[in-house]
């Protein structure tokens, strides 16, 4: 509270709670996203590594299996997955939001210009499961 | 649809109370009330002492914002019945100062408006008997901007006004990209910088609940961050090109 005069009167400050995010479903989500970051970050770190042992040949990329195999590390994985899915659907679906696209004087939707990201999206995931994949 | 519901109002007397409180009216629930309507039963029937604001009541003056079951609301354009059976509370607006019951002290919010220069700046002004053109496609650039009613709801629903009281908050940055994408206007540099610093648009972390609580579709977390992109243009450059070249 601040102090009162005659001319300023008296308010109450309500000070914001530290678990402010917890309030509401759309905070959450919020700190998830921003959160989801760290499992990117993850996810990025496990590919240097798959990199560098393919590099090094087949017994070190094996090993380097093998310790992705562990229960901790799949399950680990299993959420960085949900995370990382997550991660780039949100940062679609706001995309529309920071970019204002003009075509023939009118403006594309927001589904105009997030469906793209998406096609992209799919196109490239199967195109590197077709790579792994076809054997 | 029972005919009565229960309103839990948070009371703050400055002279007397220390801390919000809150008190429980019972109201008839029509169909066709909002909460404003439901207030000003219990402040004509009830309570006179019940300090609230509220003008015009149809969305369009922007004083009713509150706190609606934990959501800022215009109370004007939100109906008893959607509550229904209750209780509804219904509590000042959040990250303001109470002043009394359900009226907050909005000074911080105006000193931030006017420091973003929400109005035409021209360098060179035309004789007073031309007009300013401007084509429809013009003036679709910024319309959506423009609805702004500054009623506040969307500070009330930033995290990140509630924790760094210095942010300029969505409004505030709305409204000078309203006029930064008015084709009349000249003053995008003068407002450059107030915009483009730690306590402007990047303090913004896309939370986007000021979007989804604004009353008029304003979308102010949309006009921070194309503003974030205008800004990184900006200084992009200022850094590349010689002094000078850059519209700056």
């Amino acid at each position: 509270m601040i102090n009162p005069t005659e001319y300023l009167p008296r308010s109450y400050h309500t000070r914001v709670s530290t678990y402010w995010w917890l309030a509401r479903w759309a905070y959450l989500k919020f700190i998830l996203r921003e959160a989801s970051s760290v499992f990117v970050a993850w996810i990025v770190v496990v590919t240097l590594l798959q990199t560098r042992a393919l590099r090094r040949g087949p017994a070190d990329y094996a090993e380097l299996q093998n310790w992705l195999r562990s229960p901790f590390l799949l399950a680990l994985n299993a959420v960085s997955l949900f995370f990382v899915i997550f991660h780039a659907v949100t940062w679609f679906n706001l995309t529309p939001k920071a970019m204002v696209i003009r075509l023939g004087g009118k403006r594309l939707s927001s589904l105009a210009i997030a469906a793209p990201n998406y096609v992209a999206w799919v196109v490239i995931s199967a195109a590197i499961a077709w790579i792994l994949l076809r054997g | 649809m029972a005919n009565r519901i229960t309103l839990e109002v948070t009371r703050y007397d400055p002279a007397h109370d220390e801390k919000l409180r809150l008190d429980s009216y019972e109201v008839p629930l029509r169909k066709e009330w909002v909460v404003l309507d439901a207030l000003n039963y219990i402040k004509d029937h009830l309570d006179g002492s019940l300090s609230f604001r509220w003008s015009c009541r149809m969305g369009v003056c922007g004083s009713c914002g509150m706190t609606v079951n934990g959501v800022p609301k215009l109370t004007c354009a939100t109906f008893l019945s959607d509550y229904a059976p209750g209780p509804v509370r219904v509590e000042p607006m959040s990250n303001f100062p109470v002043l009394r019951d359900l009226v907050v002290d909005t000074s911080d919010f105006l000193v931030k408006l006017a420091k973003s220069k929400p109005w035409i700046i021209r360098k060179v002004e035309k004789p007073l008997d031309e007009e300013y053109f401007q084509t429809p496609e013009q003036m679709d650039a910024y319309k959506q901007f423009s609805m702004c009613i500054n009623c506040m709801l969307c500070y009330a629903a930033c995290p990140v006004y509630g924790l760094d009281p210095l942010f300029s908050g969505p409004a505030a940055i709305a409204l000078a990209q309203r006029y930064n994408l008015d084709s009349r206007d000249q003053g995008a540099s003068d407002r450059l910088d107030i915009l483009s610093h730690h306590e402007g648009i990047w303090g913004c972390t896309f939370v986007g609940e000021c979007t989804q609580v604004c009353p008029k579709n304003v979308d102010p977390a949309a006009a921070i961050q194309q503003y974030k992109l205008t800004a990184t243009m900006e200084w992009l450059k200022a850094l590349v090109l010689p002094r000078g070249a850059s519209s700056r």
